[in-house]
């Protein structure tokens, strides 16, 4: 209660989350009591050694695991969480706009008004051209634009970025999630983006989060101020960018 | 307008493709030429190995006795049924199963001993149970059609993206929409190559269930043909049988085609 009148602009607050993997050879402790709280309408980054538990966060808030212990709590309302994959997921034998309505069909919201918003969204990303198209068509960046407005359509309050972009190659994904963020920016959505991808997670977030590697808590919070900050490409160039980069890389620290 | 040499590779590939073809046609004019005239000059004893022109006539006079399309429809009936029957109830139980992981685990190792199975050993307790007709017929070749479609398509469910389920499963939908929506789907080419296997499962089962009961069929005229030493009856039959089952296997060929049509 305390906690929640001091930020009343949390949205989302986890408190001494803990998860614990079981199987016939043993227990694996993934998390251990994390504590974190998101802002309304920021974007925040979480990076963390490789198989830290970051994965197992985000499927811990979608509902597809269970905790072990620990709280998840939505102070003002109970949110609505829309979750991006690593890969862009879209079902082959569906046409774009029948992909970007699948949420909206599985929760049975598909009115002719929802799908001409979605229909809008698809046009206004440069998509008008493959609406009837399948996704074999499209490029890996299109498809992973068409991935994005399927989880816009069912108009969550919190968007769930999982490696969203590590499938891409280079060059693409840095142009990818250029273009993700400006769409996130304009819909105005609060998103929690899992990277593995410093550069990628400090360019593009308000907030740095850095977890211990296993079992998993926070380990520091990087709020990202950067005199010209602008969009994530530009971003790259700023003299503040370094700074960030190197007191990240030294928190993971990793050794080969 | 291509470059030369893109029309000289286009020729080439053409000439190539002819090449093919016509070799084939020529082995199988070859073997069927060979055979009419090793028989014609009684180099080979016709009575044992029958002739392409004597099987010929007797296509013929079968059909004129009005026989012959009757026993070619008994069985692509029968197959038919059994075909049909076998891919439903396949399904149907591989559903049960991906549905329900301990009845899965239950069956498991049941299904891999009646699987390795020869099912024609079954063939006898078949008829003692359900009479020498037609029942024991399709029943015998959908054992052998069944157990193959449950282990093909139950595969083909559990190797769905996982990542498309959980896509689903963050859109809070129920197992029936994950069903409908991603595992059916995704596994209808696995579903549309067991289909090819059946059809071929279905016609062996059959011709094996006519060997051992039927009083018509295509299976029928070769077993008939043997007890009575009519060489030409036998070879007949299995010429027709090998007709039939390249249609029956260009159908479903083709009904894949329809059905996979996004790729």
């Amino acid at each position: 209660m305390m906690n929640t009148s001091k930020n009343s602009n949390n949205i989302l607050v986890i408190e001494n989350l803990t998860k614990i993997y079981h199987s016939k050879d043993g227990e694996t402790l993934a998390i251990k009591d994390l504590n974190l709280n998101i802002k309304e309408g920021e974007f925040v980054a979480i990076v963390g050694p490789s198989g830290c538990g970051k994965s197992t966060l985000l499927s811990i808030l979608c509902n597809l695991e269970n905790k072990s212990a620990g709280n998840i709590a939505f102070p003002k309302k109970d949110l609505k969480l829309g979750y991006m994959l690593q890969e862009d997921t879209l079902f082959p034998w569906l046409t774009i706009l029948d992909n970007s309505l699948l949420g909206l069909k599985v929760q049975k919201k598909l009115t002719k008004e929802n799908e001409d918003k979605v229909i809008k969204l698809l046009e206004d990303y440069g998509l008008k051209d493959f609406i009837k198209k399948y996704p074999k068509n499209l490029s890996g960046g299109m498809r992973q634009r068409v991935a994005l407005i399927r989880t816009l359509a069912t108009d969550p309050d919190i968007l769930l970025l999982d490696e969203a972009f590590s499938a891409l190659d280079y060059q693409t994904r840095l142009a990818v999630s250029d273009d993700v963020w400006k769409i996130i920016k304009k819909e105005g959505k609060t998103t929690i983006m899992i990277t593995h991808d410093i550069a990628e997670a400090l360019t593009m977030a308000d907030r740095v989060i850095v977890l211990t590697s296993r079992p998993s808590k926070v380990k520091k919070i990087y709020d990202i101020e950067m005199d010209d900050k602008t969009t994530p490409i530009n971003n790259r160039k700023c003299k503040d960018f370094n700074k960030y980069y190197d007191m990240i890389w030294k928190d993971i620290d990793i050794h080969v | 307008m291509y470059s030369n040499e893109h029309k000289e590779y286009l020729k080439k590939r053409k000439k190539r493709k002819f090449l093919i073809i016509l070799t084939q046609l020529l082995i199988l004019i070859i073997f069927i030429v060979g055979w009419e005239l090793l028989a014609k000059y009684e180099i080979i004893n016709t009575f044992i190995s029958s002739s392409p022109s004597k099987i010929i006539s007797t296509i013929i006079s079968l059909y004129k006795q009005g026989n012959l399309f009757k026993h070619i429809w008994i069985t692509i009936y029968e197959t038919l049924i059994s075909f049909g029957l076998g891919t439903l109830i396949g399904i149907v139980i591989a559903t049960i199963l991906w549905w329900n992981n301990f009845i899965y685990k239950v069956v498991d190792p049941y299904l891999t001993v009646i699987n390795s199975l020869p099912k024609v050993a079954l063939g006898p307790i078949i008829i003692i149970f359900f009479g020498a007709n037609m029942n024991s017929i399709i029943i015998m070749a959908l054992l052998i059609s069944v157990i193959v479609t449950i282990i093909t398509v139950y595969n083909g469910f559990n190797e769905t993206d996982q990542n498309k389920i959980n896509l689903l499963k963050s859109f809070k939908a129920s197992k029936w929409q994950i069903y409908k929506m991603v595992i059916l789907p995704s596994s209808y080419p696995t579903i549309i190559s067991s289909l090819k296997i059946n059809i071929s499962m279905s016609l062996i089962g059959i011709i094996m269930g006519e060997f051992l009961v039927s009083k018509e069929g295509i299976g029928y005229l070769i077993m008939y043909g043997s007890q009575v030493f009519n060489l030409n009856l036998v070879m007949s039959g299995i010429i027709i049988l090998m007709l039939v089952s390249i249609i029956m296997y260009k159908v479903v060929s083709y009904i894949e085609k329809i059905l996979i049509k996004h790729d």
